[in-house]
């Protein structure tokens, strides 16, 4: 074996979520009325548009999940050695860019790097001058004349590139879809072109478009430059972008998972059974979320900081160690976000429960359990999916915020908030290092703005109140209505006479 | 309604209590004294009288809740649990590691605190209402949409960024303003703006996109359709009719918050160089000053529980459907 | 009289969902000074588009793209906007359905008045102050001088009607558009409103544009008569000829699918079909699927109007010159299908399947943070009832008296408090959940609201079988081969069509169906357990006239062919009339008078019971009635008025009502009453 797998935690709850992910597609595709609101984030051109962003930067995601410890060659054949080192996908993709390592800093595009360095000629004599880099722009004879065409040639080239493959994807879509919808194939292409297509590809295929030029230009120009430039100890600053994707996505996505149980569950027995139960999931919410959630997740990581430090034995590489505090990390935000959801799910499960099809099954005599898994949780999962998308670029945004302050994940791990924290430190230099700052805004920019149009696109499809409009209209029409708000205020007066 | 007040403090005791509980579960239970001190003075080579001399100089030499060597009620009182925990709800947050008294360290830090915390919420209020009434106004035009557009953008961009970019641009490339620093007095206004507009930006997205939500969201009731019925102009509609009731979700929404508007705000004060709580709790967190660190979870509970009351009050003050049942 | 009002060929589109709405299509009608003009429709027939339409207050879906409408010769649709604002609230005001609603919750009532008369007479300070407490006066509030500070919510349901119809009269309007003015309303306070509307409009001689679905709404005030289909007027006239010869074949239908007394026999007319899609176009008549006179040419040629007699006009190809031979004599009204009467008479309704004796359900009211219970909701406070095998008891009361919450309590859907609920014999109350589970196959419910009684995630045939799951309920398989579970499909599709619905349909999800079609599916989940009981709870009072008939149809014919009982809950006076064979009428938590349907309708002993049928607005082109008026509302249960609960709004009382609650006075061996006016047993 040239590698030895390894799953890290977050790996598995990862593969995890794939999983229930694509059951889910699965059980949805197969349910007509379920895939409604999901056509409608289909006709969002906003929603596909930042959807083909997100797949983009979920696939990296999923790249650098998959890890494993390479072989290392050793000289007697006897035994197999693997490396400390845990590699993922990503990694050996990025080769190059994570193994060309330079002394310090150097600017993006660089040929030399940042800071003078004393030489020393071969006459003995010294010098201060900027060293080259040892890779970046290392092919060029004379950078100062050089560098701008070979740059501009590489560009052009990488674009290039980018509008072939575009145009091959152009290609394949407007033929399956004429193939589909059995129209001639210039018809197809126009009918993208304006739009009238039943999902918008022409917002698709524009943002690819705009993807491919840059990933073309990206990968052309980074086999032999420094694209953001190298840090401190010299490392890709592109490389370290690309890997605090996986970072921010599992900080976004892991933390709902591990919250979502508890809210669930908790959220609709204190609204379907009201009483005791009900007293008790309040006051343990309103007590959790009373602590201020930095506050909580500062003490709560300092906590799991001593904790860890104590008990050095159990983590066998940086890499578990690291993934563990990441995944700590996500229970703690989880466990001070749950509180919202928990309480949005206790209000709509007490709508739910006065429902006339609850209390017909009620007539029926069906079980609690039957009750809520059959009627009140498919009718609360809206509620969950619109929380779920809707927290993850808070989720993202929080974990910067918390790696500057020092409680977010592990020193070592690449992530938005480390790269930030580091190149805070280098504010005050004069030439100002901006490009590692500015590589880590933009990256997670792209990610939260996509995920941000995206929610919104999911929320507007499936808000019920937009939704049940006309219905509510109707149903409420005649004395209807009066009976109705009658009723309600009455269970207000009882229900506002249980609870303080 | 004085009675309604007390009955709501009343309410809150007990959430303080489940508060102070799960702050002692988490800094003495789920880690031992010994291992603090382990932590501080450097895993290897620790000495067990070191660790005993650090748990003495911060009292946590005792038993955790029961102590089997006293009489009487000092069995419960002299315990870590009834000193350092119990001892809060009095004030006494003790001494942190550089050996000064907390309490008085948060007394002096909160003016500061206050002094760019208020006017960030004040006048991102005004702003943001502002912004989100403009956008209601002109609903379902090209106004309305680049205005969500821009919030959403706004949405996305990190807290972070504004702040490295604000201090970039005006205090480094413009000199404006200077990039840091605090001092008393009307002084500290130059010091002042520079945090206070970067956190009015910062807040502006997510806040104008919710008001405009719950403004859209009034519009739509029937009350609103009346008032149009009765000849008055979308004008007065908008600021007679729908303003006034949407002001109800809004203020009690934004009463919430007063109270721990006390407690600063970690990143900005640190990046800004106030003396406030906020950069008192970073310096805390990275320093590893638990005493400090416990100190400001319960005092921010306890101001966040001051908030719900708040709250309370002032929907009996604003709606009359709760003021006069 | 003068002609105030003129719509000509109006068409408003309503642009909501993928095809734009066509809500009205070229409607044209004139209004006359001082008169009240009745659009009367079904739900979504278009007429509250045009009452917004004409105040140009449609909602932002919504464009008028055609017609004129003129008050006074000046066309409104081409004022600009802030010209029209002049004119709304002055010269044209509108009342809505839902006073509630409708009004601003954090003004006080003096603010919203106030609010009118400053814009329009820019009255100020006192002047305003006196105005206002003057319009109050008119419209009958009491005590106006104190309540005019307070809030709306401070309000009744009747009293914020009269606040909207204040502030509506503050403009002093020539023309009030009333939509729905008292759907809302419980029928005595309908009757106080509609009774101020008529009084204003004497004094003040304003018109009224009353936009109703209610024909005894109609009968009560109108002069005129439109009514309107698929955004189309098809029948004019005045009241007295539209209620002597109702021409147009949808008319006639909605006439003949009101339940009544003298229909109890027979079923009811009902207009197969459904309303057609607005969103389409039309090349024939629009009725013409639904019509039983319809032939080739009402498919295809759009009907003009015809005169019936001078000023009754009626979109119809029946009344065209050239087909005269096939009208009138073809038209008559066409009723339901005798059926037959029940075989169980009254001499067998002594077989009691339910009795019920001094049932109590309490809601405590907790305060405080140990919750102590200060005080009781007494939702039902001692209900005694019995319903007989295969018989029908109506329990009849207006909003608020509890009558929903006996239904529950019967089925222990909410525990009572106290009394005993015997059913066939055994005691319900104090039942465990699982004793209770292997008798609910014997009892189930109707509830009223279509839209929120079917789960919308679940299909019909997963609804339908729930029942059946949860309580063991397996259909007899049709052969011996058949395995359990197709034959409980077989089951759900002999349901399905028991209730009228093809079988197909059980594949699909609630939101493809109408109101009543999901009422249907309800009734079916209800049957599929084999129950012998049916507590129908209010189950038509959402739907249409039309579609009522239908669910009514249906729930007598199911009583005729299985022989169920029906706790039938309703406040709807002409379904007693037309289903019960018992009524009991319910007032504030107790049941005030009882007895069988001719003896409480044809003899109403309790002053209750005469002032509620009194309200009832007579469908007819006659006026002659008398309408016992009643004073304020309905008090609160968690408070009710010392000794006979009914005493603060009763047009009899006695001393003695106000300490004593009465006990049962026999007027027959069925009939009883609570009143101190009779010699009590």
């Amino acid at each position: 074996m040239l590698f030895k797998p390894v799953i890290l935690w977050t790996d598995a709850l990862i593969y995890l979520l794939v999983m229930v992910a694509l059951v889910f597609v699965w059980y949805v595709r197969r349910n007509e009325h379920m895939l409604v609101p999901w056509r409608r984030v289909g006709h969002s051109a906003s929603g596909m548009a930042s959807l083909t962003v997100l797949v983009f930067f979920m696939s990296i995601g999923l790249l650098d999940t998959v890890h494993f410890r390479p072989a290392i060659e050793n000289g007697s054949n006897s035994e197999k050695v693997y490396s400390v080192e845990v590699l993922s996908l990503l990694d050996i993709i990025a080769t190059p860019l994570r193994t060309r390592v330079e002394k310090t800093y150097s600017a993006p595009f660089a040929a030399h790097l940042y800071a003078r360095e004393t030489i020393e000629l071969p006459d003995g004599a010294q010098m201060r001058e900027f060293p080259r880099l040892q890779f970046g722009g290392a092919h060029l004879q004379d950078p100062a004349t050089q560098l701008t065409n070979d740059v501009a040639e590489r560009a052009t080239t990488g674009l290039a590139l980018g509008l072939l493959s575009w145009c091959l994807v152009l290609t394949l879509l407007s033929v399956s879809l004429a193939r589909r919808d059995s129209a001639t194939l210039s018809f197809t292409l126009s009918a993208i072109r304006r739009g009238d297509t039943e999902v918008p590809w022409n917002a698709v295929l524009a943002t690819l478009a705009l993807m491919f030029m840059s990933i073309g230009v990206a990968l052309m120009l980074s086999t032999h430059y420094h694209i953001f430039g190298t840090d401190k100890v010299g490392q890709d600053v592109f490389y370290q972008s690309l890997k605090s994707i996986r970072t921010g996505l599992v900080i976004g996505t892991l933390t709902t998972l591990m919250m979502l149980p508890f809210a669930l569950l908790l959220g609709i027995m204190a609204g379907y059974f009201r009483g005791w139960v009900d007293d008790v999931i309040q006051y343990i919410y309103t007590t959790l979320s009373s602590i201020p959630g930095v506050l909580l997740i500062a003490a709560a990581v300092l906590m799991m900081q001593v904790y860890m430090e104590t008990h050095p034995e159990l983590f066998d590489t940086i890499a578990a160690r690291a993934d563990l505090r990441l995944l700590f990390l996500c229970i703690i935000l989880g466990v001070t976000s749950w509180t919202g959801l928990c309480r949005l799910l206790r209000g709509e499960t007490l709508k739910l429960r006065e429902m006339e099809y609850i209390q017909a099954a009620h007539a029926f005599g069906v079980s609690h359990w039957r009750i809520i898994s059959r009627h009140i949780l498919p009718n609360v999962m809206h509620i969950v999916l619109i929380a779920t998308v809707m927290d993850f670029s808070g989720l993202v945004l929080a974990e910067a915020v918390l790696s500057y302050v020092g409680v977010g994940v592990d020193p070592s791990m690449i992530s938005f908030g480390t790269m930030i924290n580091a190149a805070r430190l280098e504010m005050a230099r004069e030439p100002m290092v901006w490009w590692a700052l500015l590589s880590a805004f933009g990256f997670m920019f792209a990610l939260v703005l996509s995920a941000n149009l995206f929610a919104d696109a999911v929320q507007d499809a499936f808000n019920p109140r937009v939704r049940t409009w006309p219905l509510q209209a109707r149903k409420l029409q005649r004395r209807g209505r009066e009976q109705y708000s009658k009723d309600k205020t009455v269970e207000a007066e009882i229900k506002g006479s249980h609870s303080p | 309604m004085l009675n309604y007040i007390i009955r709501r403090i009343l309410y809150a005791i007990p959430i303080l209590v489940g508060v102070n509980l799960i702050t002692f579960t988490l800094f003495f239970v789920v880690n031992t004294p010994d291992d603090m001190a382990r932590m501080q003075l450097g895993i290897k080579r620790v000495t067990p009288e070191a660790i005993e001399k650090w748990k003495h100089e911060r009292g946590y030499d005792k038993p955790l809740m029961l102590n089997d060597s006293e009489e009487g009620s000092g069995k419960f009182t002299h315990t870590i649990f009834f000193e350092k925990s119990v001892a809060m709800f009095a004030f006494d947050f003790g001494r942190a590691d550089d050996g000064r008294d907390i309490a008085h360290e948060i007394k002096s830090r909160m003016l500061p605190s206050l002094a760019i915390a208020l006017p960030v919420f004040l006048l991102g209020l005004i702003v943001y209402i502002t912004f989100a009434l403009v956008m209601a106004f002109f609903r379902a035009t090209y106004v309305d949409f680049w205005g969500v557009v821009l919030c959403v953008a706004l949405m996305s961009i990190s807290s972070l960024f504004y702040i490295i970019g604000g201090q970039f641009l005006i205090s480094k490339l413009w000199h404006l303003v200077p990039i840091s620093g605090y001092s008393s007095g009307l002084d500290a206004g130059k010091f002042l703006v520079l945090p206070v507009i970067i956190g009015i930006i910062s807040g502006a997205g997510a806040s104008t996109r919710w008001y405009r939500t719950i403004f859209l969201e009034e519009m739509s009731k029937d009350y609103v359709r009346t008032a149009r019925a009765k000849g008055l102009p979308e004008s007065i509609v908008l600021f007679r009719h729908v303003l006034r009731n949407a002001m109800i979700p809004i203020l009690t929404g934004a009463v919430v918050v007063i109270p721990l508007l006390f407690l600063g705000s970690l990143i900005a004060e640190s990046f800004f160089g106030i003396p406030g709580l906020g950069s008192y709790t970073i310096d805390a967190i990275s320093s590893q000053d638990f005493a400090v660190v416990r100190a400001m979870v319960f005092l921010g509970s306890l101001l966040y529980i001051v908030g719900l009351i708040l709250t309370d009050i002032s929907y009996t003050l604003v709606d009359p459907r709760i003021r006069l049942e | 009289m003068n002609l105030l009002l003129q719509i000509k060929n109006l068409q408003t589109l309503l642009h909501t969902g993928p095809a734009p709405v066509m809500a009205v299509d070229g409607l044209s009608l004139q209004i006359m000074q001082g008169e009240t003009f009745a659009l009367l429709g079904e739900s979504g027939c278009g007429k509250s588009m045009t009452a917004l339409s004409v105040m140009r207050l449609l909602p932002e879906t919504g464009e008028i793209i055609a017609g004129s409408i003129r008050i006074g010769g000046e066309d409104l649709l081409l004022l600009p906007e802030a010209d029209m604002r002049n004119v709304r609230g002055k010269r044209i005001s509108m009342i809505f359905q839902e006073p509630m609603l409708s009004l601003n919750p954090v003004m006080t009532v003096a603010e919203q008045i106030g609010e009118v008369l400053r814009r329009h007479f820019n009255l100020r300070g006192v002047a305003q102050h006196q105005r206002v407490l003057e319009i109050l006066n008119q419209v009958g509030i009491p005590d106006a001088d104190r309540r005019m500070e307070e809030y709306p919510f401070q309000f009744s349901g009747g009293m914020k009607q009269r606040v909207m119809i204040a502030m509506a009269l503050a403009g002093e309007p020539e023309l009030l558009i009333a939509d729905e003015p008292t759907t809302a309303l419980d029928v005595t306070i309908q009757a106080q409103v509609l009774d101020l509307m008529r009084d204003l409009q004497k004094r003040s001689g304003m018109s009224i544009l009353l936009i109703t679905h209610d024909l005894g709404v109609v009968a009560e005030m109108a002069h005129k008569v439109a009514v309107m289909y698929a955004g189309q007027i098809i029948e004019m006239a005045t009241r007295e000829e539209f209620f002597h010869n109702p021409s147009h074949p949808y008319s006639h239908k909605l006439f003949a699918s009101l339940p009544a007394k003298n229909k109890r026999d027979r079923g009811l007319a009902v207009i197969s079909g459904t309303v057609p899609p607005l969103s389409r176009e039309f090349i024939g008549c629009r009725f013409a699927d639904r019509c039983d006179h319809a032939w080739d040419l009402c498919r295809t040629t759009m009907p003009g109007w015809s005169e019936v007699t001078s000023g009754h006009q009626v979109k119809c190809h029946l009344f065209d010159q050239d087909n005269g031979s096939r009208a009138p004599s073809s038209v008559k009204a066409v009723e339901g299908t005798p059926q037959r009467a029940s075989v169980l008479q009254s001499d067998c309704s002594i077989l009691e399947l339910l009795r019920v004796t001094d049932l109590k359900v309490y809601f405590p009211i907790q305060k405080g943070l140990m919750k102590r219970v200060v005080g009781h909701v007494k939702a039902v406070d001692g209900v005694s009832l019995t319903i007989p095998r295969g018989g029908t008891l109506a329990l009849v009361g207006e909003s608020g008296c509890g009558k929903t919450t006996v239904g529950k309590g019967i089925l222990q859907l909410i525990r009572p408090t106290a009394g005993s609920v015997l059913y066939d014999g055994l005691e319900l109350v104090g039942l465990e959940r699982r004793q209770l589970r292997e008798k609910r196959a014997e009892f189930q419910i109707i509830f009223q609201d279509p839209y929120s009684s079917l789960n919308p995630r679940m299909r019909i045939v997963d609804i339908i079988e729930e029942g059946m799951n949860a309580l063991n309920v397996r259909g007899k398989p049709v052969s011996a081969g058949d395995k359990p579970s197709s034959s409980e499909r077989w089951e759900v599709d002999a349901l399905l069509q028991r209730v009228g619905l093809p079988p197909e349909t059980k594949w699909r999800y609630p939101h493809e169906f109408s109101g009543g079609q999901r009422q249907r599916i309800a009734i079916a989940r209800a049957l599929a357990v084999n129950p012998r009981l049916l507590i129908c709870d209010e189950p038509t009072s959402a739907l249409d006239v039309s579609v009522q008939a239908q669910i009514l149809n249906l729930l007598k014919e199911l009583q005729n062919g299985l022989g169920l009982s029906y706790l039938f809950i309703t406040h709807n006076i002409s379904v007693v009339e037309y289903l019960a064979d018992e009524v009991a009428v319910m007032y504030l938590g107790r049941i005030v008078e009882r007895g069988s349907m001719d003896e409480v309708m044809g003899s109403p002993q309790h002053p209750y019971t005469q002032a509620l049928l009194s309200a009832v607005p007579v469908i007819g082109p006659d006026l002659k009635r008398e309408v016992i008026r009643l004073h304020g509302d309905l008090p609160s249960p968690a408070n009710p008025p010392a000794g006979c609960h009914f005493h603060p709004r009763c047009p009899k009382v006695m001393p003695v009502c106000h300490e004593i609650y009465p006990e049962a006075s026999s007027f027959s061996f069925t009939h009883t009453a609570h009143c101190h006016l009779y010699t009590q047993k």
